[in-house]
């Protein structure tokens, strides 16, 4: 059986594990010791070594991220956190920082001072309040035990950091936009080149990691090269946060290394609900395109998940079983992204909307069979024409969906509607069957 | 928004928080939300003098970001996830019954003021679907019931304690001042964690190693 590896949620089943006492009860805060005492560019070497890449989705390394700031430039440097989680699916952020805010806030120290910026700002989505108070109180208590502010640890490094609190927009967690919703503007992606760490915050060299990212550097610093790089596959390197909801028995959060397959975590997860068959899911939230119980046996790192077809982007595994509608599905998650679509181009604006229009018809059992090519005709009209991935994402389920359910569209029509019972698949469908 | 002294060191203290003042256009607008319960025109023409801005840069940002509310919601706003896993895992029935029970559309407040209710997308939560928001406190794993009962618990002016969340349910006005950044000393109250986020450290450390 593939080993658990809980590292980030080593202790979050203490009470206090949110506290400054409890992360310093368990070690934290001694990587920062460690960090300032070395060079600047050996810190971004040993975490380019580590072979961490990004959790946030797209898997760049981490470390060749902080190497690409221009060092020497007289200009300040901004070190950004996206925790805008908010691809559909994905849930391993916000319960880290629940648990623990004080990681990512060590992991910010040691980042900010790697690319040498002396300012730092955590963007997090405005709708998690009791998130937000906690990490508040974090970024307080570091400031007050002189981890952050003016000369820290007297190593003769200065850094302030700043919570921003979003105000729901789902396209915020892109970048670019993230960077213009922090300046004061609406959220809205900007073309690249130039990339943030030439042009970034106020046109300032700027890294922007996911949360988890961050998070994972403390233990690298702490544990090694050698230990972080140890587990995980060739070109997958550590640990990782797997986050299964839906049709499982036991939804829930399982850290391990990156490479353990889907039916292992089911396994860890109880099986499926009642005994039902899996149907399909998504490998990292709605974005990725979905896979079936075909993908049962994938490797779930980088590599192995893009080899078969789809990305493995936050980890998102969203199983449904054989009582779930895939034309439902894919219509709701098609009208998230009209409804996300920032407006900015027009492929992503005007094209989810007819996408949303045409899968109506569609579940409805109105639309024609005709309507499934010129699904896939939109898509391609979409993805890869605009100025960010939100309108690739907006075309992955649907094209994968017709991949490999045709005929459940197909029946749609011949049904004249939808064949499915919806009732079926709620959590209280099974507490029912439980209780019998 | 009639501006006391306090609010105005209130909104400097914000605005200081940044390297460049335009940058404080968004906790400017939770706090306006902390004062009247939604974004009046009154704030915006504030918050636009106060930043050397035109009131259009300002609402430009206000009517872009869904939180920021041009009409007043209710004391307890509440949002059913209805996005895809939620929505399957019983959202759509919760939301439905919701409406039904309160006799109110989306977007829409009872006539007593306390409850209005929306639907909303994932809110990082999928592992206790299907998720219920009220002011941005998390509500897991809600049923048609539970949701019922909570929403006649607020119009009582008594709602349960959230599941991951401050002790009591503060209103929509007390949790913008939250997100404005302004604290509230309630960070410590509450679980750190519910069962989901701690299944897999449960199963390590059984031994499933």
């Amino acid at each position: 059986m593939t080993k658990l590896t809980p590292v980030l949620s080593a202790f979050w089943d203490q009470k206090d594990s949110f506290t400054i006492e409890g992360y310093k009860r368990n070690g934290g805060y001694k990587a920062i010791e460690k960090a300032l005492s070395m060079a600047p560019d050996d810190v971004i070497q040993t975490v380019k070594d580590s072979g961490l890449r990004g959790r946030g989705g797209a898997g760049f390394p981490t470390g060749m991220k902080w190497g690409f700031i221009p060092q020497g430039d007289n200009k300040e440097h901004y070190f950004v956190v996206n925790a805008d989680e908010s691809e559909p699916g994905t849930c391993k952020d916000m319960p880290m920082l629940l648990a623990n805010p004080h990681v990512l806030v060590e992991g910010i120290i040691i980042g900010s001072y790697a690319i040498r910026a002396n300012h730092a700002f955590i963007y997090i989505r405005g709708e998690v309040t009791h998130i937000i108070r906690r990490v508040q109180q974090a970024i307080e208590d570091a400031y007050k035990a002189g981890y952050l502010g003016k000369n820290i640890l007297g190593k003769g490094f200065d850094l302030e950091l700043v919570l921003h609190v979003g105000a729901g927009a789902y396209i915020c967690g892109e970048e670019t936009a993230l960077l213009d919703s922090l300046e004061g503007f609406r959220g809205q992606p900007r073309l690249r080149p130039p990339f943030p760490a030439i042009a970034g915050l106020y046109a300032r060299p700027t890294v922007v990691n996911n949360v988890e990212s961050v998070a994972s550097v403390p233990a690298i610093i702490n544990n090694g090269v050698e230990w972080f790089s140890s587990m995980g596959t060739e070109k997958s390197k550590g640990f990782t946060l797997y986050s299964l909801s839906g049709h499982v028995k036991n939804p829930g959060q399982f850290e391990a290394p990156l490479g353990i397959t889907l039916r292992e975590l089911i396994g860890l997860a109880g099986g499926m609900r009642n005994g039902n068959t899996l149907k399909f899911w998504t490998p990292g939230g709605s974005s990725t395109p979905l896979f079936t119980a075909e993908h049962l046996d994938t490797p779930l790192d980088y590599e192995g998940v893009a080899a078969a077809g789809s990305m493995l982007g936050t980890k998102a595994l969203q199983i449904f079983d054989e009582t779930v509608c895939v034309v439902r599905a894919v219509l709701r998650w098609t009208e998230f992204y009209k409804h996300e679509s920032c407006g900015k181009c027009t492929p992503c604006r005007e094209g989810t909307w007819w996408l949303v229009q045409i899968l109506k018809d569609l579940e409805s059992g109105k639309g024609e069979a005709a309507d499934l090519d010129k699904l896939l005709d939109l898509c391609d009209n979409i993805a890869g024409r605009s100025f960010c991935a939100l309108a690739d994402g907006a075309a992955s389920p649907i094209i994968s969906s017709l991949k490999y359910f045709r005929e459940e569209y197909m029946e749609h029509l011949r049904n004249g509607g939808c064949p499915f019972d919806p009732t079926k698949s709620t959590l209280f469908a099974t507490a029912e069957a439980g209780a019998r | 928004m009639p501006l006391t002294d306090a609010d105005n060191v209130v909104m400097d203290s914000i605005i200081n928080r940044y390297p460049r003042s335009r940058s404080a256009i968004m906790p400017l607008l939770h706090f306006a939300q902390s004062k009247d319960g939604y974004v009046t025109p009154e704030s915006i023409e504030v918050i636009a003098k106060k930043l050397n801005l035109e009131t259009a840069e300002v609402s430009a940002v206000a009517t872009f970001y869904t939180q920021y509310k041009r009409k007043p919601v209710g004391e307890y706003h509440v949002g059913v996830c209805t996005n895809t896993l939620c929505a399957v895992m019983g959202g759509d029935a919760i939301f439905a019954a919701l409406k039904d029970h309160l006799g109110i559309e989306n977007d829409e407040v009872t006539a007593d003021g306390k409850v209005s209710v929306e639907h909303i997308e994932c809110n990082a939560a999928c592992d206790y679907a299907p998720v219920v928001m009220a002011n941005w406190e998390f509500y897991d794993n809600q049923t048609v019931q539970s949701a019922k009962d909570l929403v006649d618990a607020m119009r009582q002016g008594n709602p349960p304690a959230p599941t991951r969340g401050p002790n009591k349910l503060p209103t929509w006005k007390e949790n913008s001042a939250v997100l404005a950044g302004l604290s509230d000393g309630r960070a410590n109250e509450g679980v750190q964690a519910g069962e989901p986020t701690l299944l897999g450290l449960k199963i390590a450390k059984e031994g499933g190693k």
